[in-house]
């Protein structure tokens, strides 16, 4: 028995996401008198893999077939399914991505698991229950829920597990090959198109966001929320008005039909806080609100809010990170 | 072409979210439900290929009596007939083994759903589906067009961008923004869902792999704090100092 953790690389680094699900894996593990494994996929070198070992895995497997760069979701279950039944797999950690909650489900059928995905904390066990808590309604409420299958399969929320820094030592890292054919990788995209991000952080993985809403007017201003951006190291993102009128792509969209984000830090430039905006930032740490409208409900789930002209407020703000 | 679209019976977006004394129900009293908003993009891209190439667009829901008014809701922006599964919809995997059962009775060539839905946010049951059927999904979807009467275009969402695949029928598609604009329903569409089948069915397979225990809120924001703008950059050092998010 022991507890797998998938880990994704990305450009020769493991992605941050990753690191949150192996310190939860190890800590699950600790909890289960067991040791921790991860299945390592994707772009990533093998120093990285064995640096694991200070979020507390102790082994690493490592498929480095190319064709597993870009995601392909039947290949990556063989993969993993492999692995879990290698290493007696009773429990099997993901990041709540994209990637981690098509695999969780599809995994969940093929080992007859229960699934959680949406996980904010570790597990509660005792005895043979294993309780976990989720997010749901759109971070309105929380639900702990009893994992009774016999494989227990965790999707955890991002940002919401503190990456543990000297859980251990070196993972030992161990080539891993499942012999996959053409067939597993009949559904590979055709064409992948990256996102330019300037130099700058991708959104979901961002632990500083600067959004922008109507308030800023056009998009010939949003150079206050990049510059803003800039200066803090964040990830730029804006409202559904925003993106719907085009002045900002609709990747960067953040709200109950856009993408749900849980950054440190969240700051809300000219949007007004309607609560299918709310719905996608409410687990946002702290949340900071700039508005000309004392009224905007947004000032309600605010940490620190200012009053006032965008216009005005915002360079000030530029300039004193700017400083930092 | 046969098009199968999954609608889950949720909250709408403005409720209040409260559960019953003991914390272990949703309380439903004073609730407004509608159809998932995800679901809607779903249903809409179902429609608008139907007008386009021809088929058959059946809505199919896993719920009690009470989700009948939005699956008449579904018919009346434009799906062709309706089934429900007479069921509480326990979890996800319950759910995904009822929309199984389903499809391997019909043969659908698509099969398409929300990403999520906004009530339990489980992003689970089209991957289950899937699964259970031994068929493609692409999760999330924010473009879906034909290039023939047997293939797919797709584009994915991924982390940091976007895939473009090309996918033969039968698959699993879950939509997200902006695969389509949600219609509402007009009057004729309202009129003629009155008459079109809505079927109703008992639930078949193993169960539940999930036990919901209870439910909890967040604990409430202490205040919000005010900076004068005439002193904003002092936001700064207070998010350095203060909250330590710098």
């Amino acid at each position: 028995m022991s507890v797998l953790v998938l880990v994704e690389g990305f450009n020769g680094e493991i992605k941050k996401s990753s690191l949150e699900a192996a310190s939860y894996g190890s800590q699950v593990a600790n909890a289960l008198g067991t040791e921790a494994t991860a299945i390592a996929i994707g772009e990533v070198q093998e120093s990285a893999l064995a640096a694991l070992g200070a979020q507390g895995i102790t082994k690493v497997l490592f498929d480095d077939d190319a064709r597993l760069h870009n995601f392909v979701a039947e290949a990556y279950l063989k993969v993993i399914a492999q692995a879990a039944s290698q290493e007696s797999a009773k429990v099997i950690i993901f990041s709540n991505t994209n990637i981690g909650a098509a695999l969780g489900s599809r995994l969940a059928v093929r080992l007859n698991g229960s699934l959680a995905t949406n996980v904010t904390a570790l597990p509660v066990i005792s005895g043979d229950s294993f309780t976990v808590r989720r997010g749901v309604f759109s971070g309105k409420a929380f639900a702990d829920v009893n994992l009774t299958g016999d494989v227990k399969i965790v999707a955890v929320k991002k940002n919401s597990i503190d990456i543990s820094s000297d859980a251990g030592g070196t993972a030992s890292v161990e080539k891993f090959s499942v012999g996959l054919s053409d067939a597993d990788f009949a559904f590979a995209p055709k064409e992948t198109v990256m996102q330019e991000t300037d130099g700058g952080v991708l959104l979901p993985e961002a632990e500083i966001v600067v959004s922008g809403g109507r308030g800023l007017k056009g998009p010939e201003n949003w150079h206050l929320v990049e510059d803003l951006a800039k200066a803090l190291g964040a990830a730029t993102a804006c409202s559904k008005p925003v993106s719907d009128q085009d002045w900002r792509p609709h990747h960067e969209h953040v709200g109950q039909t856009g993408i749900t984000i849980s950054p440190n830090l969240y700051i809300a430039i000219g949007i007004s806080g309607a609560i299918q905006h709310l719905a996608g930032v409410n687990s946002s740490k702290v949340i900071v609100v700039i508005n000309k409208d004392p009224e905007a409900p947004f000032f309600k789930a605010a940490d620190y809010g200012i009053v006032g002209d965008a216009f005005e407020i915002v360079p000030k703000l530029i300039e004193a990170a700017r400083a930092l | 072409m046969k098009i199968l679209v999954c609608i889950s019976n949720v909250p709408d977006t403005t409720s209040k979210i409260n559960f019953t004394g003991d914390g272990k129900s949703f309380d439903k009293n004073g609730v407004q439900f509608v159809i998932n908003p995800w679901d809607e993009y779903a249903l809409t891209r179902a429609i608008e290929l139907k007008e386009a190439k021809g088929g058959t667009v059946t809505v199919l829901n896993v719920g009690e009596a009470d989700t009948e008014a939005n699956i008449r809701k579904a018919l009346a922006i434009g799906a062709d007939d309706a089934i429900r599964v007479n069921a509480f919809p326990k979890d996800a995997m319950f759910v995904a083994q009822q929309i199984a059962a389903i499809a391997k009775e019909n043969s659908y060539d698509l099969i398409l759903m929300g990403k999520e839905s906004i009530d339990f946010n489980g992003s689970q049951v089209h991957g289950m589906v899937g699964e259970l059927l031994g068929i493609p999904v692409i999760f999330p979807a924010f473009k879906l067009d034909m290039i023939d009467d047997t293939t797919a275009r797709l584009e994915r969402e991924i982390e940091g961008g976007k895939e473009v695949l090309e996918v033969k029928l039968p698959f699993v598609a879950s939509a997200q923004q902006p695969m389509s604009e949600p219609r509402i329903p007009n009057m004729r569409g309202i009129m003629t869902a009155r008459t079109k089948p809505l079927k109703v069915v008992e639930p078949t397979g193993e169960g539940a792999q999930t036990e919901y225990a209870s439910f909890s809120k967040p604990e409430k924001k202490s205040g919000v704090r005010m900076i004068d703008a005439e002193n904003a950059g002092e936001l700064i050092s207070l998010l350095r100092n203060e909250a330590k998010v710098l």
